[in-house]
């Protein structure tokens, strides 16, 4: 028994000076930036982040979690991490809750496309109202005379449609619904802009992966993804009538325009149903949140140097990753607001350099 | 004797752990849901609003949901669940297939419930949307009675091996009674053995019934996540185990969040109670 303990005690304390001895190594050298939030840019921040520890020489790693937009905001509110990303941005009351002043930070741009499963996947033309009336359950039949209008060349079946919305909450159906409210009424009445709504009709699926899977399966149906998930998985997508009256095919670069419309300086706007004429019109932006005083929680400028360096890099070079990844470009008009936001971060009320 | 004492007093703090852990969960459902339940009230048990945009939120749809795919789920699963432990303990004699068979069938409750979700969703829902083509209704394939077809696969080895333990439990001695009285093999299972057994058999049904209502990844793979109250068994649906699975997550609000645990709350008693009904049946069988 005795032996037992002794030798117990010894391995004990071989690990603790393991523990210590990597942790002084760590100390001195490499910053360890936490980051958790919406699961939507994950690949490309993945992408970054890899490059970026490679970039500084191992010295900056960033860990990111893609625990949905909601844990990313909660978690930065509670100062648990050292950035937060979500799909949408922060409302005025989830900025009240915080502990101090938080900046928006645009990263990259992405798209909700219409998809649907119908006899040889046409290319289909749709208006917000029709997308709406749809998706309330107002048209039920591929054949309506409203689909027919806008697409006369185009043998539509008489068919049903079954709407495949997301079940989980989600930035897509916050991005989705936030078009429909604005393009119709009786949407915004009766349904509304969030993460999960209230539907009328039609089935859930877990995911971008839930309803691409049910529509695929399912003869007549229409849901919605994002962009990046309908191309990868060869899946049809309809075009979208934008404000100016324009058809407007969802492409990194239609999505990119809709972005180039005056941003505020907080950057906090929805950009759907974008003013842009050549802008497809349910683009969204991505955002990256960060306190603007970085001397919290016993935190050193060390580390708060990191995060600048690391913002300054995704607002910059590291941009050029996103294509590759078909995640939209943000527009050197945002690139410029970004720049001022992120140079007036501060560490004890004092710019870091 | 130290070791002893040593041993005991592990024993006694592992046990109170347990309790301890048991009271804590039942607690912090108790405590997040306050805000929900001053909210709403009783009224969240009726209501059949679920809109978190608006902040309005009521159980029924899932509530229904989750008694109508389970108790459907327990009414396909009885005549197999019931055959299986009649056959492995009367009818196979010799004991070694038996306890071949009974493993396989225990087997099936080892499988992960994602998988057997995603076989519900590529093999069973395809299958599904045919047979609606057929009866002409809209084919969509998942919905409560394909969740409930799933739900009676993961819990027949449930009510299966438990039957199969009381129905061997019952005394040689009565059952031969019966034969030399002249009554037939099928005679003494229906008029002596079963009877006999009926208790822990029924047991058995609830503590399966028990497993459906509270499964979680199977169901919400293939039961359509429409939060809303279903008008036929092949609607889409949604049960309350599946809705915090799906919406947990994002949900933002406080209200939204404290409803939501509310439903855990319901979801927890509910299946306690169900649990100990279960064990009083068993107990009370065990002679």
């Amino acid at each position: 028994m005795k032996k037992f303990l002794l030798s117990l005690i010894l391995v004990g304390l071989i690990f603790s000076s393991l523990f210590i001895f990597y942790g002084c190594k760590e100390e001195e050298k490499e910053v360890e930036l936490l980051g958790a939030g919406a699961t939507f840019p994950q690949p490309l921040y993945d992408k970054w982040f890899s490059v970026y520890y490679t970039k500084t020489n191992n010295k900056v790693k960033v860990n990111y979690q893609g625990i949905g937009s909601g844990g990313g905001i909660q978690q930065l509110t509670e100062r648990v991490v050292d950035f937060g990303a979500t799909d949408a941005f922060m409302s005025d009351e989830e900025l009240k809750s915080a502990p101090a002043e938080i900046v928006h930070i645009p990263t990259a741009l992405g798209a909700v496309v219409v998809t649907y499963n119908l006899p040889n996947n046409p290319k289909l033309k749709f208006t917000g109202e029709m997308i709406a009336d749809i998706f309330m359950g107002n048209i039920t039949k591929w054949n309506d005379q409203k689909i027919k209008e806008l697409n006369p060349d185009i043998n539509l079946p008489d068919l049903s449609i079954t709407v495949v919305h997301r079940s989980d909450g989600s930035g897509t159906t916050y991005a989705f619904s936030d078009y429909l409210t604005k393009v119709s009424s009786s949407w915004k009445k009766e349904i509304g802009t969030g993460k999960s709504l209230n539907w009328k009709v039609g089935l859930g699926g877990k995911g971008n992966a839930g309803v691409a899977g049910i529509v695929q399966q399912t003869q007549g149906a229409i849901g919605y993804v994002e962009l990046i998930y309908a191309e990868q998985n060869n899946m049809p997508y309809g075009l979208v009538k934008n404000k100016s009256g324009n058809f407007i095919e969802p492409t990194l670069d239609s999505v990119t325009k809709a972005a180039n419309v005056t941003i505020p300086n907080d950057t906090r706007v929805s950009i759907v149903n974008t003013d842009n004429p050549e802008g497809y019109p349910i683009s969204t932006f991505t955002w990256i949140i960060v306190y603007k005083e970085q001397n919290y929680g016993g935190r050193d400028l060390n580390r708060a140097k990191a995060i600048v360096e690391l913002l300054k890099w995704i607002n910059s070079e590291a941009q050029d990753y996103n294509e590759e990844l078909l995640y939209a470009k943000i527009p050197d008009a945002v690139n410029k607001i970004n720049e001022e936001n992120i140079n007036s971060i501060t560490f004890s009320g004092k710019p870091i350099e | 004797m130290r070791k002893d004492k040593a041993f005991k007093i592990i024993l006694l703090l592992s046990g109170f752990l347990i309790v301890a852990l048991l009271s804590g969960i039942f607690l912090s459902l108790v405590f997040s849901s306050i805000p929900s339940i001053k909210e709403f009230g009783i009224n969240f048990l009726f209501s059949k609003d679920w809109d978190p945009v608006n902040n309005k939120f009521g159980a029924l749809p899932f509530l229904i949901g989750t008694l109508l795919t389970s108790v459907i789920s327990l009414l396909i699963s009885i005549p197999f669940s019931l055959s299986i432990s009649i056959f492995l303990s009367e009818i196979l004699k010799n004991k070694l297939i038996s306890n071949i068979f009974q493993t396989f069938v225990e087997l099936i409750a080892g499988i992960p419930s994602v998988i057997v979700g995603l076989w519900g969703l590529f093999i069973l829902a395809p299958f599904m949307r045919t047979l609606q083509l057929k009866l002409g209704i809209q084919p969509i394939g998942v919905g409560i009675f394909t969740a409930s077809i799933i739900l009676s696969i993961m819990i027949i080895p449930y009510s299966a091996s438990i039957g199969k333990e009381v129905i061997s439990m019952v005394p040689t001695e009565v059952k031969e009674g019966a034969i030399s009285l002249g009554a037939t093999e099928f005679e003494t299972l229906k008029s002596v053995t079963l009877p006999f057994s009926f208790n822990g058999i029924f047991a058995g049904f609830l503590l399966s019934f028990g497993r459906a209502f509270g499964e979680t990844m199977a169901v919400t793979m293939v039961i359509g996540n429409s939060n809303k109250i279903p008008d036929s068994i092949f609607s889409p649906g949604q049960t309350m185990a599946s809705l915090i699975a799906n919406e947990f997550t994002e949900a933002t609000t406080k209200l939204y969040t404290s409803s939501l645990i509310e439903i855990g709350l319901i979801l927890f008693i509910v299946s306690m109670l169900i649990n100990i009904l279960g064990r009083l049946i068993i107990r009370r069988f065990k002679f």
